[in-house]
């Protein structure tokens, strides 16, 4: 089955972010494919390589590239949300005349039309929030 | 491109948190790639769509008046839960007037909002194939 994944809330604060790093991993492993993991409102924070969480508890940023990156996902997070919430890639940094990016590898940043796409052409759209 | 029926649930009052914004920015997005596109509101979030709005005093920005601009992204078909405004002590005559033109009607200016019970609105939600909850 073709799914997509929707990411509404950050890290830690709420466990959204943890489910749906725990379904997308599952559903990898039994087989199905990933159109697209989309990051919105506050889950645009999953996307950040600053995230220093203490050594005994997990990474759930550095857990998201890494899958990310391993199985070549789409890892996407809304411009606009992303925008309001200080989540720049390099060329955002550059356009805003900020000195510094902060976001992980494996991510991208990209519109809202990539949520509407990710709709169409998965199966299920799962979304994951509180 | 395949069309696809997109129900959009809004849950949350317009302010208090960002969901009713970023919900209705999806909504306008979604708006351009041609699916047939269902607007529900339900809970708190019937206070989205109250008329007169002025949040000035917690220096927020009163986004409502986009609402008005949804009947000219083709997208007329807004639910409006009874059961929420009862609870709430609203009618329909609080919500803001939110009307489209039918094209095939001789452009005819119809009512966007349908205040339909909580097993009408179950029926709507059965119909669709992706659902997004704001």
């Amino acid at each position: 089955m073709k799914f997509s994944i929707m990411v509404n809330e950050g890290p830690y604060t709420h466990q959204a972010s943890d489910s749906a790093y725990h379904f997308t991993a599952a559903a990898l492993k039994a087989g199905h494919e990933i159109v697209r993991v989309f990051f919105y409102h506050d889950g645009v924070n999953n996307g950040t390589r600053l995230s220093i969480p203490p050594q005994d508890d997990r990474n759930v940023c550095t857990r998201w590239s890494e899958l990310g990156q391993q199985h070549e996902l789409e890892l996407i997070l809304c411009v606009a949300a992303a925008q309001r919430r200080g989540l720049l890639d390099e060329d955002e940094a550059k356009r805003a005349g900020k000195n510094s990016d902060n976001i992980a590898p494996g991510f991208e940043i990209s519109g809202l039309g990539q949520l509407i796409d990710a709709g169409i052409q998965a199966d299920r759209l799962v979304v994951f929030g509180d | 491109m395949a069309s696809k029926k997109f129900l959009y649930v809004n849950r949350k009052a317009p302010h208090g948190s960002i969901y009713a914004l970023e919900s209705l920015e999806v909504v306008l997005i979604g708006a351009a790639f041609e699916q047939e596109v269902t607007l529900a509101f339900i809970d708190d979030g019937v206070y989205q769509l109250l008329k007169n709005q002025d949040s000035s005093a917690i220096g927020s920005k009163n986004f409502s008046p986009t609402y008005r601009a949804l009947g000219d992204y083709d997208v007329n078909q807004i639910y409006v839960e009874r059961e929420s405004l009862e609870l709430r002590g609203l009618t329909k005559e609080d919500l803001m007037p939110l009307t489209w033109e039918d094209e095939d009607d001789d452009w005819a200016e119809k009512d966007s909002i349908h205040v339909v019970s909580s097993a009408e609105l179950a029926e709507v939600i059965e119909q669709q194939d992706v659902l997004l909850n704001f």
